[in-house]
């Protein structure tokens, strides 16, 4: 019999600093799939329109071992000017966004506003039959609500997937 | 400020940057290039090829034996996919390429047109880097760029795609000195704690061994001799990878062979018992390791590489040294003799020599068949005060060149290491032939490999490049069929060739000179005879159809579990070494 085997697994979030040119997103969800990585989590976005260069936070699974090459074969890319394992490098402040969508009965409609009092949710959309929520947080909290809503007429969901930066003075 | 077209912009850069050889394939999507090439008085010069993979396979055996590098032109969808496995067979080996590409005119980009294909995202993951050059005002940085990123660091293939109206369009030139990249810079110089630490643990080792890679090759001759130096200064024993051969001179006493599947046993076991390893320019490959938890379970390693990515990728290292092969040597020099360090590794040496004694090399030799060891044998003899160059395709003919030719010098074996790329062999000994029209240069081949490429003979010819092609002919897919018996219970799927073609008589074919030996004893005339021949040469040297390469560490074994002729091999291989290539 062969049997495939699996190493510890810890989560990593990278933060990278990239031109903003054409392909560079492809160059680097290649370099995860090619190379056989984890993608939990992706956000892009240019964060300097001067100097072209865009900031993308990926959350990545693997062994230490993976997590190493992960960041030196992101490195090695050409367009990208530095890459920080904040999860390493930390501490660091890391955030996400969701919307959610509810359907809801005159049942449970007050048991769902209580939830997202609790959760700090903003209504951002209402009708007589739905909800739409905003909720920023961090992965979990977000995660958490979700599954706190599911029983309740859970409709749709869209994320952001995480952004995050380093905290204190440093980059 | 003269106006120029796109396509002048490219003849003008290329030129800057001292290109005199361009290995290429016309078409539609880089016609007002050939254009230029046209006019441009063989500056740079064009070698027609037949077939794009051929183009990058010699822009490759140029580079490696030049050490300046291959460019490559072709044209849209399938000139650019025929030079994929070329590109791949680069960034494994780090072969500086660079590859210009016709695309679509722009605005046809994305309509599913006539030979239209993705060639940045197919290439993406064969390249180093690449560019689509969409601006004409973009064009003469981008090439400039591009031999940056090819030729520095760990070298590599890139390329530059670059659509029809783009090359037609007017464009403004810019020269080198202009050009410079914001993230894109490679570490060469190493940092001198590191170098401490190395040279420390090479002061102290009881039982040290070198094991160098073709990044010294890549690193230029400097690098080459001062590894000679170095080694000679410490008394270290050495031995190479594949890509390796010939940093380090074969015919010195320090020299142990090439280590790995088929290195020498002496090698082998000297890497397993070492207490130090002091890794040069390889990347601890798999097959040079064998199984990872058996490879040198008691020694301390050192691995020098450029590429920041080889460190732990595979081999967890205890000290790590960033930077080019050449710059860490002589730091590594300089400390040594400063603290005035002696080593005395005699017990080690006394070690070495018994197993030296095994004679791993070994075969059985026969006047009646030619030895596949013996014709290697023969053709070194009758070449080595020869200024020659040697290229191989893929198989067990390469790894016999590998054992019983020996290199003295770098930058004179070509073989596709990292890819294993059947059909590299001839159009790589063409490229070396452009580079060096007048030394010898030998294809050592297989009779199934060089049929992968066989239409470059015809480039051969045409360019009056007489690269001659040595044939180990043996019918089989000689490595396929030894695994088969290995690990297959000697099932032979598929590994004979039935219906080969009458060698002698294909060489006539092209234009080119055919020479067949069938024993022993005709075996060194007729080398002479292909040596004499100014023409391209096909030499079927019809060898013994059963032999095996040995020694061979068989997949999942270590390195101390070395298969030393047929005996061995009823060995069980696990199902974990099954699983392995």
């Amino acid at each position: 019999m062969i049997t495939i085997k699996e190493d510890i697994q810890e989560t990593h979030t990278f933060s990278l600093l990239v031109d903003n040119e054409a392909g560079v997103l492809a160059r680097v969800i290649g370099l995860f799939s090619g190379r056989g990585y984890n993608i939990e989590s992706l956000t892009v976005a240019e964060v300097d329109k001067d100097s072209h260069t865009s900031r993308i936070t990926i959350v990545s699974k693997g062994s230490p071992k993976t997590i190493d090459q992960i960041k030196r074969h992101l490195e090695r890319l050409v367009p990208v000017h530095k890459v920080t394992d904040l999860t390493i490098e930390g501490p660091s402040v890391e955030r996400e966004m969701a919307l959610i969508k509810v359907l809801y009965t005159n049942e449970n409609k007050e048991e769902i506003l209580r939830l997202v009092e609790i959760y700090r949710a903003k209504i951002v959309d209402t009708t007589d039959k739905s909800f739409v929520f905003e909720l920023t947080g961090a992965m979990d909290k977000i995660n958490s609500f979700i599954d706190l809503l599911r029983p309740l007429g859970l409709n749709d969901i869209s994320r952001t997937g995480l952004a995050a930066i380093a905290r204190g003075s440093k980059n | 400020m003269t106006k120029m077209t796109g396509a002048e912009v490219i003849v003008k850069a290329l030129n800057e940057q001292g290109v005199d050889h361009i290995f290429g394939y016309p078409g539609g999507a880089v016609l007002p290039l050939y254009d230029e090439l046209f006019k441009s008085n063989k500056s740079p010069a064009h070698v027609l090829v037949r077939h794009e993979q051929g183009a990058v396979h010699a822009a490759e055996g140029y580079a490696r034996s030049s050490g300046k590098p291959g460019v490559v032109l072709v044209t849209s969808g399938p000139g650019a996919t025929n030079a994929v496995t070329g590109l791949t067979d680069a960034l494994m080996d780090s072969i500086p390429l660079v590859c210009i590409s016709g695309q679509v005119p722009s605005h046809l980009i994305g309509t599913d047109a006539f030979q239209e294909c993705d060639t940045i995202g197919i290439t993406r993951p064969c390249t180093k880097h690449n560019w689509l050059v969409k601006r004409p005002e973009d064009l003469a940085k981008t090439i400039h760029l591009a031999f940056l990123v090819a030729t520095t660091g760990r070298p590599g293939p890139v390329l530059i795609d670059i659509p029809k109206d783009v090359q037609f369009a007017d464009a403004e030139y810019c020269s080198i000195s202009e050009v410079e990249h914001s993230s894109y810079k490679p570490k060469v110089k190493p940092e001198i704690s590191e170098i401490e630490q190395a040279v420390e643990l090479m002061s102290k080792a009881k039982k040290p061994v070198f094991y160098t890679g073709g990044g010294v090759i890549n690193s230029g001759p400097e690098a080459s001799h001062l590894l000679r130096e170095f080694v000679n200064l410490t008394g270290f024993p050495i031995t190479s990878t594949l890509m390796g051969l010939g940093a380090f001179p074969a015919n010195n006493d320090q020299w142990l062979g090439m280590l790995g599947m088929h290195g020498t046993y002496e090698a082998n076991m000297t890497m397993h018992d070492s207490d130090l390893i002091i890794n040069i320019g390889a990347r601890f490959d798999d097959r040079v390791t064998g199984r990872l938890d058996a490879f040198s379970p008691n020694s301390k390693k050192i691995h020098v590489d450029i590429d920041p990515s080889s460190i732990n990728k595979t081999i967890d290292v205890d000290v790590s040294v960033i930077g080019d092969c050449a710059h860490v040597l002589e730091n590594m020099l300089i400390l040594w003799r400063s603290k005035g360090y002696k080593s005395d590794n005699s017990k080690w040496w006394d070690q070495i020599n018994k197993w030296r004694d095994i004679k791993s090399l070994n075969y059985v030799k026969s006047e009646k068949t030619i030895k596949p060891q013996y014709a290697i044998e023969r053709l070194y003899e009758l070449t080595k005060d020869k200024d020659t160059f040697i290229s191989t395709e893929v198989g067990q003919h390469q790894m016999w060149a590998a054992q019983h030719y020996h290199f003295n010098e770098p930058n004179r074996w070509m073989t596709s290491g990292g890819l294993g790329t059947m059909g590299y062999g001839l159009p790589a000994a063409i490229g070396i032939q452009v580079a060096f029209p007048k030394s010898t240069v030998i294809d050592i081949a297989g009779e199934a490999s060089i049929l992968m490429n066989m239409q470059e003979l015809s480039t051969a010819v045409q360019h009056k490049l007489p690269v001659k092609i040595f044939i180990l002919n043996n019918q089989y897919m000689g490595m396929v069929r030894q695994w088969q018996e290995l690990l297959h219970g000697g099932r032979y799927s598929h590994s004979y060739t039935d219906s080969l073609p009458d060698f002698v008589k294909l060489a006539e074919a092209y234009g080119a000179h055919g020479v067949r030996a069938q024993s022993p004893k005709e075996l060194d005339g007729k080398i002479k005879e292909m040596l004499d021949t100014d023409l391209p040469v096909i030499f079927d040297c019809v060898v013994d159809k059963d032999e095996n390469c040995y020694p061979m560490i068989p997949s999942g074994a270590g390195h101390n579990e070395m298969l030393l002729n047929d005996e061995g091999i009823s060995i069980e291989v696990g199902d974990e070494g099954k699983v392995l290539i």
